[in-house]
């Protein structure tokens, strides 16, 4: 049995990655909610963000934290062009047109990421990244505390938003009643592209985040898609409260799996807990019952 | 382009007999003889065609004619494999005694997926996600099974190569051929037999209208199950073969999610829920990424994921423009379809 300190410890990494984890599931969650598309691109898009990230962090020697802003904002045009120039056309197809399409997209991103890059593992270098907070007994990564933070900033911004602005309200109407949208004049396809457009500035400033705390390969997107889908099938596909709260549970479970058990059997956990919620409670822990 | 696409009727037993009977025969007769002329090269090509066909067949009884789209299963590819070339490896049970019991494990493991999806009633998306979920969940776990070799691997003993030994399936290429085009031909005339029989028209009317099928007294949960069963155990069947044709396995290549993607490329490239459909996209797919090889080879771009990146193009164009597949268009201009459902 490892200490009460280590344990501590651990599940407070977890808790801080699960934050991170938690803006990434919210972008998939948002599509989904209201564009109703299963985004399978949703993780390749992140690791796209992540190298742009490298190449610029590179190349400007800025922080990924101030990257965020101008990685939110180009990432932001180009879902927002993705929706309106390719997946509009999709919206009233059956659900397995529009799931073929995402992954047609998630392929070629992730090997056009390949032959650009190549299948090692980059990296981003900052000054404070093997620095820690001590609070007492506890040593926790500034890093991470810093990546988590922007994530719950993100997340507080994003959710501000659907709640105060009209326009906010007009894509949560979207979601409530299409056809009611519809009715009532509002531009849905704008409405739509603007959504994809602020899920995948989430996952691009999750992605900066996430540039803190990991390498980046290639091969990660898939992976990053299956995580995203697992938190949003736990917190409840559609929630935005559900995507948050089962980032921090998978982030968590991840952590302890892999003191407990062996860092290798992590995302098994994560997966068998997936499993579990889609057998009891399909709807997810935060979501509307079906 | 924005309205409604119907999932395309199956086309059982509608073609009009001569000239599909011809064109059958004549794909038969090349089929039969390729070996006679083709050198190795040549076969490795065709088996892999057969092998990607055999596994579009087997995931298109679900897909296609009932309408349960499974992304996990390289799980039974799998399971299949690691069953026969355990029994192989550490008790010398040849392939053609353990190939029952990798399809009764496969068949087992769908029916079980399948029941606790179809009993909590989940369907569409969430049904996807949960086959990925249980793939992925036995790929991780099979890491940590050291009698399987782990993430080492699990090797079969490869003997000389050009001594028959069809009993424990060691040979050359043009006996792997073989094995290959009668796995597949026997999965074709099964899946043609079942989709003219009652199962297929049950399962069609489940894949267009579940209510409606239960309403009319179809018993969809056995139906359905009957069809993951079959597809499952079929890809299992196409998992043994896997096993003892590369001769090494590694979880995390033979159970990844791409391997679901690939089995899947073919029949939707192809024509999902048609017979040939499988068939026509394992083969357009493998020569068209023979052939981007070839010309990226002379062209001296030899850069990983350039393969990848043109079958993700193909799959947008197919899946924008032809949304039911290329045989359906295909079959009407050669005049093999009696008509199309609109």
């Amino acid at each position: 049995m490892p200490e009460a300190d280590l344990i501590a410890n651990v599940m407070i990494t977890g808790l801080l990655t699960g934050m991170v984890y938690g803006l990434m599931a919210l972008g998939l969650s948002v599509v989904f909610g209201v564009v109703r598309i299963v985004n399978f691109a949703h993780g390749e898009l992140m690791t796209a963000a992540m190298y742009a990230v490298v190449l610029l962090s590179a190349s400007t020697q800025l922080d990924p934290l101030w990257l965020m802003i101008p990685m939110g904002v180009v990432f932001f045009g180009l879902g927002y062009g993705l929706q309106r120039s390719v997946i509009n056309r999709f919206i009233q197809r059956p659900e397995h047109s529009q799931l073929l399409l995402m992954l047609a997209i998630a392929t070629i991103l992730v090997n056009g990421l390949l032959m650009g890059f190549g299948p090692d593992a980059q990296s981003v270098q900052t000054d404070y990244q093997l620095d820690s907070f001590e609070l007492g007994p506890l040593l926790i990564d500034k890093p991470r505390v810093y990546a988590a933070t922007a994530a719950a900033l993100t997340a507080l911004a994003l959710l501000a938003y659907f709640r105060y602005t009209t326009t906010g309200k007009a894509i949560r109407a979207c979601a409530d009643n299409h056809m009611g949208a519809l009715v009532t004049g509002l531009p849905l396809k704008h409405l739509y592209a603007l959504t994809f457009g602020l899920g995948t500035a989430c996952v691009a400033i999750a992605g900066c985040a996430q540039m803190l705390l990991l390498d980046v390969t290639p091969a990660a997107g898939p992976a990053y898609t299956l995580l995203a889908f697992v938190i949003v099938i736990v917190g409840g596909l559609g929630s935005m409260a559900g995507a948050l709260f089962g980032g921090v549970l998978i982030g968590m479970s991840e952590a302890l799996a892999g003191l407990f058990v062996a860092p290798s059997a992590k995302s098994m956990f994560s997966f068998a807990l997936l499993i579990l919620i889609l057998l009891v409670r399909p709807a997810g822990l935060l979501g509307a019952r079906a | 382009m924005s309205q409604a696409t119907p999932v395309p009727q199956v086309n059982a037993g509608g073609l009009p007999l001569n000239r599909t009977l011809l064109l059958g025969t004549a794909c038969g007769v090349v089929l039969l003889l390729l070996p006679l002329w083709a050198n190795n090269y040549v076969l490795s090509i065709g088996t892999l065609i057969l092998f990607l066909a055999l596994a579009g067949q087997a995931w298109n009884v679900m897909m296609g004619f009932a309408g349960l789209l499974s992304l996990g299963h390289a799980l039974y590819i799998g399971l299949g494999a690691y069953t026969s070339a355990a029994l192989f490896s550490h008790y010398e049970i040849g392939p053609w005694l353990s190939v029952w019991l990798a399809a009764a494990i496969c068949a087992l493991a769908g029916v079980g997926i399948g029941a606790l999806a179809f009993r909590f009633s989940i369907s569409g998306v969430q049904f996807s996600l949960l086959t990925i979920a249980f793939a992925e969940f036995t790929r991780i776990g099979f890491d940590h099974i050291d009698w399987l070799g782990g993430p080492a691997g699990l090797f079969l003993k490869v003997q000389q190569r050009e001594h028959i030994d069809l009993l424990n399936l060691r040979g050359p290429p043009a006996m792997f051929y073989y094995v290959a085009l009668m796995l597949c031909g026997g999965t074709f005339a099964l899946c043609r037999y079942l989709l003219q029989g009652r199962a297929g028209y049950y399962w069609q009317a489940i894949r267009e209208n579940e209510d409606a099928a239960r309403a009319l007294g179809i018993h969809t949960l056995r139906w359905k199950l009957l069809a993951v069963a079959i597809s499952a155990a079929l890809t299992g069947v196409a998992g043994v073969f896997f096993a003892f044709y590369y001769n090494s396995l590694f979880p995390e290549q033979v159970f990844h999610m791409s391997r679901s993607i690939e089995i899947i490329l073919a029949p939707v490239i192809g024509g999902i829920g048609s017979l040939v459909g499988p068939v026509l996209g394992a083969a357009l797919l493998t020569l068209l990424g023979d052939l981007s090889t070839e010309v990226l080879n002379a062209l001296g771009m030899e850069i990983p994921g350039v393969k990848q990146v043109l079958y993700g193009c193909v799959l947008l164009v197919v899946v924008w423009y032809l949304p039911h597949g290329v045989w359906p268009a295909l079959a009407r201009a050669l005049g093999v379809t009696r008509e199309q459902h609109k």
